[in-house]
């Protein structure tokens, strides 16, 4: 083994979503950082469909953003069509998506990251971890060289032990057109680590010029394209469509023929694939009684025929596949590029990992992306850029940065990985945050930039740009609460037009503004100076004033569960020594070995009472 | 605060039946039991199975009685600890000594319910099936034993579970519009989620409803024997009682004291309150006891009104009347025996049951009356009826309804649909806490099994 002479404070395995956000992490905060990848060409490559964000989704991609990362200005910069979701169903769940020109947003990322100072690139497939004391101290790679890192952030997406699937064809890669990564999960199992298997999927890649988009319905972007990064104020590329089509019950029944050469169905495959992610074969076969099922034409680039069709992954054979997506109206002299494929990795159970992703079994071992389980761009580069930050945090010699389920998604994310652990690949839901009202998209950075800022990720000059904008918010909030409306001032048209006709008192602002359509637009008639506000500031002002009640009972609730969440557990707890828990509360928690009293609530099976149990010995042993 | 040590009790009624149990329960029960006791066979305690020999004073080496004793290995015990128990011959004395020498041996005496606690603790039983428990040992009628033993089969968790069904559904409905704006997801909301919500609501409803009945098999519930003085009050009295409590003469105003008694009726254990009979008096005693009347009427949950059918209304009647306000209440038309004279107020609605304290004529209905009341016109037949029997849980399912109906409103009123699961997950909670488990958000589950989505 050749030792390479530049030792390195980090070293990150992989280049996907997950990798990237932790590499820029370290090295922007001072590290000296390797990237380490099987293929530099596919450095922030999106594998599966051309979009960033959705429901939960953008919302992680705006914590990341306020936290320092990349990702919310790489599809600010390489967007072909934006929209704002749920725009109706109030500001807690609306959530930002973009489609992406695949490979500018590759070719973005690589630059980046090539510019930035502290981070060196190279190609090589890591096959084996160089421990030193039971701490990872560097990595091996197939090329016979070592690497030296205090720290090591793993990040092997679909690599690990990679097989993609097409029909009974099955051959070893990482992703179409790539190696797979061979050795590493063995020698993972070896250190001790719980190495399973899951299975994701894509569809075919079909080309726009045998798509007859006449016959379909477009859709188009929103009008005002609304940023991700709160760094952008707007985004000045035009926008492109992109297409409605359906499947029909002749498709649904060529799928149906061809499930005897399903590897899902034949049993090949084993592992586990994500329910709300199904191969359009799973939906046929689930829900026989819907006769069709929506898809949307995305197209991958502007400058590519490419076009991504979403919801229509499959594993079926490749005949059947010509078949199938022949027979959606529009499609039907439809020319595959790349067929859909199935493609089946090895994870490494996330319960094994503490909350700042470090590895319980192997100190300064960090994981991230869909190594812990996770499936989604977003969800992977969210958990890459918290693996580097404490990878960095820890060469500094400092205390991890830990999000709660309050604070960010990334928290509710990485809690619910690191004590319930995860069987299918898992994808965040706003159902999974319970306190939802407080984690939206338009207060990301209110709620994480200081945190960004104190690790060293947000430059001074974004911080001091927040840090006006926050005090506008408080001063403005202020102020509203002070000043009032006087009936006479208002006069008898206006309040007849409020419905307040026969007011006695004058009314404060905030009480206007609490009415349920009452907006900053409607008070600028008593009060013009408001709409001289920056419009991200009055959607502060209007989205505090008129949920402060739900706001507040939520950061009670916030408030209540920080004192479980701050009993840490000692690594060394011995369970079995604890008199009256119960053997499968027992078992349970020596399995999970949460950190905290919190974790420990939240594992399926842990009652009340052995929490209660629990408390005790632990103040017990506090007390000795 | 849970204590690892060893706990000890008579777990028989005492100087009830044949036999008397002393158990002990903890980590010490076998060290005890082979110090107090002495098989005939060799070979030692062996888990569930029962051996025969003497309780010995290791003192004194004194013989205290022949017994049966069996040891439970942890955790195939009812409190999952080391469990020892010792079957001896019933008298209360050489019972209470067996347990004196335990305790002298390094048990603790237990307290009241403690046995179940631990089991509860140790994860052996659930909370309700504890609380159950706990009123299985106190319950002092057939019906209420039945009730309280339903709960613990966990009828009532799974009459609970059937409505934490319906709002986790609804719950899911709402989630996925919610995480999947651009799935054509096919929810209505009449049939949907309302349609989820409405039979939970009905459900609660009749939980709730339940909850007075159940109420009242455990605690009894109190009946006050009202009327102006010689109308009957004691005699009705020591006919429910079939016996004579109250001194019955026909002086009126002999009975001065309150009389408290409690008799079975219908299964349902009743609080019996006779009053001196009121009336404006110059006696000072009886002034006293008509006070105290006048003070008990609003303590009582049902009052017997009772007249001298035989002879007319009169002012004084009013005045009880008056006095008895809007409580719940039966008219008793006492007397019934002689000839009818009296001409009811036109406004009383209450009941009328006409009696014989006399002959005994009317008593049967009037017992039923008295238990419908309480029953809602329902017989009490514990086995088909499960009622909710704590005021935690009455005040959790309450908690429950009211956040499904601030649903239901906040729906109609159309509100940002992202504040409508916050009602749902407090009910499903609310819900969660009657059965003191965890609830498992398994929405997600629902969802990705009622919709076809993914993309």
């Amino acid at each position: 083994m050749i030792v390479y002479d530049k030792k390195y404070d980090v070293i990150v395995v992989g280049a996907g979503h997950a990798g990237c956000e932790a590499a820029l992490a370290a090295a922007r905060i001072g590290c000296s950082t390797l990237l380490l990848t099987i293929n530099l060409d596919a450095i922030a490559l999106m594998s599966c469909n051309p979009a960033i964000g959705g429901l939960a989704k953008g919302h992680l991609v705006k914590e990341i953003d306020a936290l320092g990362g990349e990702m919310g200005r790489n599809i600010d910069a390489t967007g072909i069509q934006f929209r704002l979701l749920n725009t109706k169903k109030g500001p807690a769940v609306r959530a930002s998506r973009a489609q992406a020109d695949k490979q500018l947003y590759r070719l973005r990322m690589k630059n980046v990251m090539e510019r930035q100072d502290r981070l060196d690139l190279k190609q090589g497939e890591v096959t084996n971890l160089h421990l030193e004391e039971g701490h990872a101290a560097g990595v091996d790679t197939r090329g016979g060289v070592r690497f030296l890192g205090k720290t090591v952030v793993l990040t092997t997406g679909t690599f690990m032990r990679g097989l993609i699937h097409i029909g009974l064809v099955n051959y070893p890669g990482g992703r179409a057109g790539d190696l797979p990564s061979i050795g590493l999960s063995e020698r993972l199992m070896d250190y001790g680590f719980d190495v399973g298997r899951l299975k994701t999927g894509t569809p075919a890649r079909l080309d726009a010029r045998t798509i007859d988009f006449s016959r379909l319905e477009p859709q188009y972007g929103d009008e005002r394209p609304i940023p991700f990064s709160f760094d952008n104020d707007r985004i000045e590329q035009p926008q492109v469509p992109c297409h409605v089509a359906y499947t029909n019950p002749k498709g649904h029944d060529i799928i149906r023929s061809g499930l005897d050469r399903s590897p899902l169905y034949a049993g090949i495959i084993e592992g586990i694939g994500p329910r709300y992610c199904p191969s359009i074969e799973d939906k046929v076969v689930r829900f026989p009684e819907k006769d069709r099922h929506q898809t949307f034409l995305e197209p991958e680039g502007r400058e590519t025929v490419e076009v991504y069709p979403s919801g229509l992954s499959t594993s079926l054979p490749i005949d059947i596949q010509w078949a199938f997506y022949r027979s959606i109206e529009g499609l039907e002299r439809v020319e595959i590029m790349r067929p859909a494929y199935a493609i089946e990795y090895d994870y490494v159970n996330p319960i094994q990992l503490h909350a700042s992703l470090e590895t319980k079994l192997l100190g300064n071992l960090y994981h991230a992306g869909q190594i812990n389980g996770t499936s989604g761009y977003e969800e992977a580069a969210a958990q890459g850029l918290m693996a580097g930050i404490n990878a960095a945090l820890r060469v500094q010699g400092k205390e991890p940065l830990l999000l709660g389920r309050g604070d960010a998604y990334i928290g509710v994310m990485i809690d619910d990985l690191v004590t319930l652990g995860t069987r299918e690949p898992y994808r965040m839901f706003t159902s999974r945050a319970e306190y939802r009202l407080l984690l939206r998209e338009d207060n990301a950075d209110l709620r994480l930039r200081e945190q960004g800022h104190a690790v060293g990720l947000v430059p001074e000059e974004t911080y001091a740009r927040f840090v006006a904008k926050k005090e506008l918010i408080e001063t403005e909030l202020e102020r509203l609460g002070k000043e009032r409306v006087t009936p006479s001032a208002a006069g008898e048209e206006l309040l007849t037009e409020w419905g307040l006709l026969g007011m006695q008192n004058a009314i404060s602002y905030v009480q206007l503004l609490r009415r349920p359509d009452f907006t900053c637009q409607e008070l600028a008639r008593v009060y013009p100076r408001i709409m001289e506000l920056p419009e991200t500031v009055r959607e502060q002002l209007e989205i505090q004033i008129k949920y402060q009640g739900y706001i507040g009972r939520q950061l009670e609730q916030v408030a209540r569960a920080v004192k479980l969440e701050g009993a840490k557990i000692p690594v060394e707890m011995d369970y079995l020594a604890i008199p009256g828990l119960s053997t499968e509360v027992r078992e349970k928690l020596a399995r999970f070995r949460p950190d905290t009293l919190g974790q420990a609530s939240r594992i399926p099976g842990v009652t009340p009472a052995g929490i209660t149990i629990l408390s005790i010995a632990l103040k017990a042993r506090g007390g000795k | 605060m849970y204590l690892r040590d060893t706990i000890a009790a008579i777990s028989t009624p005492v100087g009830e039946g044949g036999i008397g149990i002393v158990r002990i329960s903890g980590p010490a029960s076998l060290p005890i039991a082979r110090d107090i006791f002495q098989a005939k066979s060799s070979g030692g305690l062996k888990s569930h199975r029962f051996s025969y020999g003497s309780v010995l004073d290791p003192a004194s080496g004194a013989l205290l009685d022949e017994a049966m004793l069996v040891f439970m290995k942890a955790p195939n015990s009812y409190t999952r600890e080391d469990v020892v128990e010792i079957q001896c011959h019933g008298g209360a004395l050489v019972v209470s000594r067996i347990l004196s020498l335990v305790v002298s041996a390094g048990a603790r005496l237990a307290a009241p319910g403690e046995f179940t606690k631990r089991a509860f603790l140790n994860g052996r039983i659930d909370l309700v099936q504890a609380e159950a428990v706990m009123d299985v040992i106190s319950s002092r009628t057939d019906a209420a034993l039945c009730l309280a033993q339903h709960q613990r089969e966990g009828l009532l968790s799974r009459r609970i579970a059937v409505v934490k069904d319906g709002i986790l559904y609804a719950l899911a409905y709402v989630e996925a519009l919610i995480d999947f704006p651009e799935e054509d997801i096919d929810v209505a909301v009449d049939t949907d989620v309302l349609g989820r919500v409405s039979p939970a609501v009905a459900e609660l409803d009749a939980l709730i409803d339940g909850f007075d009945a159940g109420k009242v098999l455990r605690d009894g519930v109190s009946v006050m024997i009202a009327g102006k003085p010689n109308v009957g009050k004691s005699s009705l009295l020591n006919t429910l009682l079939k016996e004579n409590r109250a001194i019955v003469t026909a002086v009126p105003g002999t009975t001065r004291d309150l009389i408290e008694e409690v008799v079975n009726i219908n299964g349902l254990p009743v609080k019996l309150l006779d009053t001196a009979g009121i009336r404006d008096s110059d006696d000072l005693v009886e002034k006293e006891g008509v006070r105290l009347s006048l003070a008990r009427i609003p303590v009582a949950d049902l009052v017997l009104f009772v007249v001298d059918a035989s002879t007319a209304f009169t002012v004084e009647d009013e005045a009880i009347l008056q006095a008895i306000g809007g409580k719940c209440l039966i008219v008793v038309l006492n007397k019934s025996d002689l000839p009818r004279a009296i001409e009811l107020p036109v406004g009383l609605t209450a009941q009328t049951v006409a009696i014989s304290a006399f002959d005994g004529s009317g008593i049967p209905e009037l017992r039923d009356a008295i238990a419908a009341a309480f029953m809602h016109g329902a017989a009490i037949d514990g086995r088909e009826y499960v009622a909710v029997s704590r005021a935690r849980h009455r005040d959790a399912l309450l908690k429950a309804r009211e956040s499904l109906r601030s649903f239901v409103a906040n729906l109609s009123a159309g509100v940002n649909m992202e504040l409508l699961p916050i009602d749902l997950r407090d009910a499903l909670n609310a819900v969660g806490e009657v059965t003191g488990e965890t609830t498992v958000d398994d929405v997600l589950d629902r969802i990705f099994s009622s919709f076809c989505i993914g993309k």
